[in-house]
């Protein structure tokens, strides 16, 4: 039974990292071939550090993923804070719902329902079309929100309100006792919240495809078109960099501060 | 208690107005496009346009359902053994699972892709093992192992955790009682991992049936999915009205099906991304 349960995850990792690792192993392939191996060679990282429209993606994408999980965190963090001295409860419940439409909606959904408000608003304004940077910022903001508003607002439900209540009597202001009372205490929430919308933003493919225009592209919206006809073989590497730059950042979160809480890396 | 401040009144109004402006608006416009023509004059002629897409809609679900299960099939076991592991071998499979989740998913179909192509490795390795070709990419087979693929670890994670949560002392007390291995199974352990079946199902079959990227890589532009149907007529303003019509009746078809689903389970599953 051992053996067999041992076998049966072996065999199935296995099966999950074999494209990888067969990426991997062919980005170094000086032939630039799937077919056969026939020498170890950097020709196509070489070809990948010189192509600047690759370098312009990756820009984009870390600007578009700061600033976007920077906005969300803000407008979701005070958000959570609003509903959490909430009374009436339907508004509560009515305005959690809302916000997790984009987390239940599959992405083509919210990505054309974007477009169509960005594309009939253009109409109405009688502009041109504005897909670009400002319109991604939007969508990648409005998609952040839920994971922002689901790890901060259990941090708001735990808070004690007699420490509130005491800054208060102590001579705080509401916006004080907020500021030094529960805030430090909500952080925790917050940062993962930050790092959860960080992630989603660069991941993110379906929503930008369809809100976005070909003067800004994000690297994922990069690799797509490049992956759309002839495949440029520093694809391969491009990918394979990606894959190593995300285990070294799991192995780092999941087992360099292991001693202390662990939990954090689970999301 | 004392009252609230202006302060706490208005926190959440930022939140709010850009949940009306950016999440209701555009479903509101979605809803507009369907039912109008063109030139915004209301319409039916949409959704009477849409009996020429019910193959791929069939299509979309049906392929969709047996990703789900398949992934059910081999995940449900994969999660149960890896809950049965060391606590540090546990840690590292974890990683493992979560390394291809991180993954871009157009790299990981991208990579698969690679693998089975026509003149990919796969099929350079039999031939020259004398087997002949295997034709994956471009066939229904070759969408359906590209779903599975990339979704696997999505039926997996939930799975795990419900699994890791689950009190040994259950399965203990099943034993003593006379229940023998396959009865634990099926009577003590399966029943208390339902929620993470649950969210595990949800979060494979929906992002299967809405694919586009899979469909294109792996079915080699042959396999029209609704997704890709969704896609094309987005490119062109003219046909704006009948995306939006295929997208509301996705929308709705998740929104029941999901709302079924979470009826077999007590508690809300919890979204573990």
């Amino acid at each position: 039974m051992k053996i067999l349960s041992k076998s049966y995850i072996f065999i199935i990792f296995a099966l999950l990292y074999a494209p990888i690792v067969l990426l991997i192993v062919f980005s170094f392939n000086e032939a630039g071939s799937l077919n056969e191996f026939t020498g170890f060679s950097g020709v196509w990282y070489k070809e990948l550090f010189n192509d600047e429209e690759a370098f312009n993606a990756l820009k984009n994408s870390l600007i578009l993923a700061v600033s976007s999980s920077l906005i969300a965190t803000v407008i979701g963090t005070f958000g959570a804070l609003g509903l959490h001295h909430m009374r009436k409860k339907y508004i509560k419940g009515a305005v959690n719902s809302v916000t997790n439409i984009p987390m239940m909606n599959p992405d083509i959904v919210t990505g054309v329902s974007m477009m169509l408000l960005f594309v009939a608003v253009a109409g109405f304004l009688h502009t041109q079309s504005f897909l670009g940077f400002w319109t991604m910022l939007v969508a990648h903001v409005t998609f952040n929100l839920p994971y922002v508003l689901l790890s901060v607002m259990p941090r708001f439900n735990q808070l004690d309100r007699s420490l509130s209540e005491a800054a208060l009597d102590l001579g705080c202001t509401p916006s004080q006792a907020f500021f030094k009372v529960e805030l430090p205490q909500i952080v925790p929430g917050i940062v993962s919240g930050l790092m959860l919308g960080f992630t989603m933003s660069l991941d993110d493919f379906v929503i930008s495809h369809f809100v976005s225009s070909p003067d800004f592209q994000t690297l994922p919206l990069y690799v797509y078109n490049q992956t759309a006809h002839n495949v440029k073989f520093s694809m391969y590497a491009l990918c394979a960099l990606i894959v190593a730059i995300i285990l070294a950042v799991l192995l780092i979160v999941n087992f360099a501060g292991s001693p202390k809480k662990k939990g954090a890396a689970k999301r | 208690m004392k009252g609230r401040s202006v302060f706490q009144r208005m926190a959440a109004a930022p939140h709010i107005v850009w949940a009306v402006m950016f999440i209701v608006a555009p479903m509101l416009f979605v809803i507009y496009f369907a039912f109008t023509d063109e030139k915004g004059v209301f319409s039916w002629s949409n959704f009477a346009s849409l009996a020429q897409y019910s193959n791929v809609f069939i299509l979309s679900i049906a392929f969709a359902l047996i990703a789900t299960v398949i992934c059910l099939l081999i995940g449900y076991p994969l999660a149960y053994f890896m809950s049965k592991a060391k606590p540090k071998t546990q840690k590292v499979l974890l990683v493992l699972l979560m390394l291809p989740m991180w993954c871009n998913l157009l790299i990981r179909t991208y990579a698969l892709m690679a693998l089975l192509d026509n003149g990919g490795l796969l099929n350079s390795l039999l031939e020259s093992l004398g087997l002949g070709k295997l034709h994956i990419v471009g066939t229904n087979f070759g969408v359906i192992l590209g779903m599975v693929y990339d979704f696997l670890p999505y039926m997996v994670l939930p799975i795990f955790t419900t699994m890791t949560k689950l009190d040994r002392r259950y399965i203990e007390a099943s034993a003593d009682l006379g229940c023998n291995s396959f009865q634990t199974m099926t009577k003590v352990v399966f029943p208390l991992t339902v929620s993470g079946i649950i969210s595990g199902i949800t979060m494979v079959f929906v992002p299967s049936i809405s694919t586009f990227y899979i469909s294109q890589k792996l079915g080699a532009g042959k396999i029209d999915l609704v997704g890709d149907t969704i896609e094309r007529l987005f490119q062109n303003p003219s046909t704006y009205n009948v995306g939006a019509a295929i997208s509301l009746i996705m929308m709705i078809l998740i929104i029941v099906s999901v709302g079924i689903m979470n009826r077999f389970s007590d508690n809300d599953g919890g979204i573990i991304v």
